[in-house]
């Protein structure tokens, strides 16, 4: 039996048909978990005795009931790490509570099961950034699996996972999705709630799943939405049952391709399978429209200056006081702070404090700051006047197949450039979910490449459905990767 | 506009962050070219246009003034690098 391969929906079938029993599915997880993350990297640590001792009391009758979701990072779950990817927090911390998205999979009777890598603090295109730890593309094993949720990514798309949550800043869940062959969805800003994910640009990050098809993404998100006391930018509005409209079909849809997306630089792998999507969206009853993004080049910019602004502020309670790596060296305050923010953060993670830092100090700030958050308005306003013309907007997810292990990730900016497609949607704080789509073949490798599907505000049920006509009426997420 | 030379020690000391000699040489050049990078931003007319802090309009959320459950004394200390009795520990600061 390898139950790993399985969906939740399959799984939550056969344990409501008493074939099998939560236990079952820990058991098998944990078994292919230790046969492949030596080569894969995806999780930094599990705790099978716990994983096992929960799966035990497990309530099947809960809609989640009895199914094992694997947790990125960087999400408090009560009594076990929670690194990051930084040393900051590598041993020295255990987390004293849950997440409100952890409390609410524990309450549909999941159970959460396994840390898994990412690029410290979330920032990276590539999970090279981590400081715990290589994550390899399960598709090849010489390729990164992107980021910053590339733990998440490669676990579901290498079936060492049956799903597993992640967290999107600028693109973190979809694009590893992307890169790993499996569905990630980022929702909109404020449907789900922030508490207990450690913050990394407040006004953008989103936590989301990433699963090995969509209907299991619309099953999770049923239990990840609403407003919570908690985080007050979550949003009093109803949680619709996302699993209901699906299977409507997607006639007379009307589908956007902004033209400013198919620029130079895209892979033409890339370009092509999406271009063939775009026509079995037209097969399927889909009408195609060319809609205009006139902002789309500020949003990169605009992106590198407000995340690093934000995180530059929330990593400030990084101090070695109350929690985390405190120095030895001796001295007064000013000198513990600097010594124990130089040995505990990667450089990554240094470069974007002093960058925000400097984006916010006296004298920069109407430059930089105020200009962007300026330019912010302008990407939002691009989609509200695309929306009046469509229903959902379709473009590539990131513009090249999974790069080789240290191939961009001496280049920030070239790093930055992954994340072109979807930023906007941070910035916008828009649904989107990307898709398995096809494959770029690169030296003899299959490499999965994903398309990216953008919503209206709060409309995460538009762009399940149109993802879900797409893939039931295609094989790419059959696909598996012979590892 | 031109990127304006970054005083990157004076940066790193808001930051908190302590840099060797190589370190700082090397993220203020790549702080440069980032910064040369975001001037992209001046190809628009910015001016007139509101600022956004969040993705949609945020209002001040309310909420009663009643206390939720919290972590205890020891549970907020469990994790801290240093303590003494039910109190984080830190250098002295006053002299």
């Amino acid at each position: 039996m390898n139950l790993a391969n399985e969906s939740i929906t399959s799984l939550r079938q056969r344990l409501v048909a008493k074939e099998i029993t939560p236990t079952d599915i820990v058991t098998d997880l944990a078994k292919v978990i230790e046969a492949r993350n030596p080569a894969l990297g995806s999780y930094l640590s599990i705790d099978v005795e716990a994983a096992l001792k929960e799966a035990s009391t497990a309530d099947v009758s809960q809609p989640l009931g009895g199914i094992p979701i694997a947790i990125k990072d960087n999400i408090n779950v009560t009594g076990q790490p929670c690194t990051c990817g930084s040393k900051f927090l590598q041993g020295t911390y255990t987390a004293p509570y849950d997440a409100t998205s952890i409390m609410q999979l524990r309450a549909a009777g999941a159970v959460p099961m396994g840390r898994l890598n990412m690029d410290e603090f979330a920032m990276g295109s590539t999970t090279e950034n981590s400081a715990l730890g290589v994550t390899r593309n399960p598709w090849d094993l010489e390729r990164v699996p992107g980021g910053s949720s590339g733990g998440s990514a490669s676990s579901v798309g290498g079936h060492i996972a049956i799903a597993a949550l992640g967290s999107d800043t600028g693109g973190s869940i979809r694009q590893p999705a992307s890169l790993c062959g499996c569905v990630g969805l980022k929702p909109t800003y404020g449907r789900v709630s922030r508490y207990g994910l450690v913050a990394f640009a407040s006004s953008l990050d989103q936590i989301g799943p990433l699963t090995k098809t969509v209907e299991d993404s619309a099953l999770l998100l049923n239990h990840l939405c609403g407003k919570d006391s908690r985080d007050s930018t979550t949003l009093d509005e109803s949680v619709p049952d996302f699993t209901a409209g699906l299977k409507s079909g997607i006639k007379g849809l009307r589908i956007g391709l902004p033209k400013e997306y198919f620029i130079e630089g895209v892979h033409p792998d890339v370009s092509a399978a999406v271009a063939a999507a775009t026509k079995h969206f037209e097969s399927l009853g889909a009408e195609i429209v060319e809609v205009s993004l006139p902002h789309t080049d500020c949003g990169v910019a605009t992106y590198y200056v407000l995340a690093p602004a934000e995180a530059s502020a929330n990593l400030a309670r990084f101090d070695g006081v109350r929690y985390g790596l405190r120095t030895a060296i001796q001295g007064d305050l000013l000198e513990h702070y600097m010594n124990t923010r130089a040995e505990g953060f990667g450089p990554e993670v240094k470069r974007r404090i002093l960058l925000g830092t400097y984006v916010l100090s006296s004298g920069y700030y109407d430059a930089y700051y105020l200009k962007a958050q300026r330019a912010r308005t302008l990407i939002r306003q691009d989609f509200e006047k695309a929306f009046e013309q469509v229903d959902v907007i379709l473009s590539p997810t990131a513009p090249s197949p999974a790069h080789k292990l240290g191939e961009i990730s001496n280049d920030p900016l070239k790093m930055y450039l992954e994340d072109v497609f979807t930023i906007a949607a941070n910035l916008a704080g828009l649904p989107a979910i990307s898709v398995p789509c096809g494959f770029a073949d690169e030296g003899g490798k299959k490499l999965p490449v994903g398309l990216q599907l953008v919503g209206p505000h709060l409309d995460e049920a538009t762009i399940l459905r149109a993802a879900y006509a797409y893939e039931q009426s295609t094989d790419w997420h059959k696909a598996m990767p012979a590892i | 506009m031109s990127t304006p030379t970054i005083d990157i020690h004076r940066i790193a000391t808001l930051s908190r962050l302590k840099l060797t000699d190589a370190e700082a040489d090397q993220y203020a050049s790549q702080l440069g070219k980032i910064l040369d990078y975001v001037n992209v931003l001046e190809k628009h007319d910015l001016s007139g246009v509101e600022p956004s802090a969040h993705a949609r309009p945020v209002f001040d959320v309310w909420r009663e003034d009643v206390a939720m459950p919290s972590f205890t004394c020891e549970e907020a200390l469990a994790n801290a690098p240093r303590k003494s009795g039910d109190q984080f520990m830190i250098g002295k600061v006053v002299e």
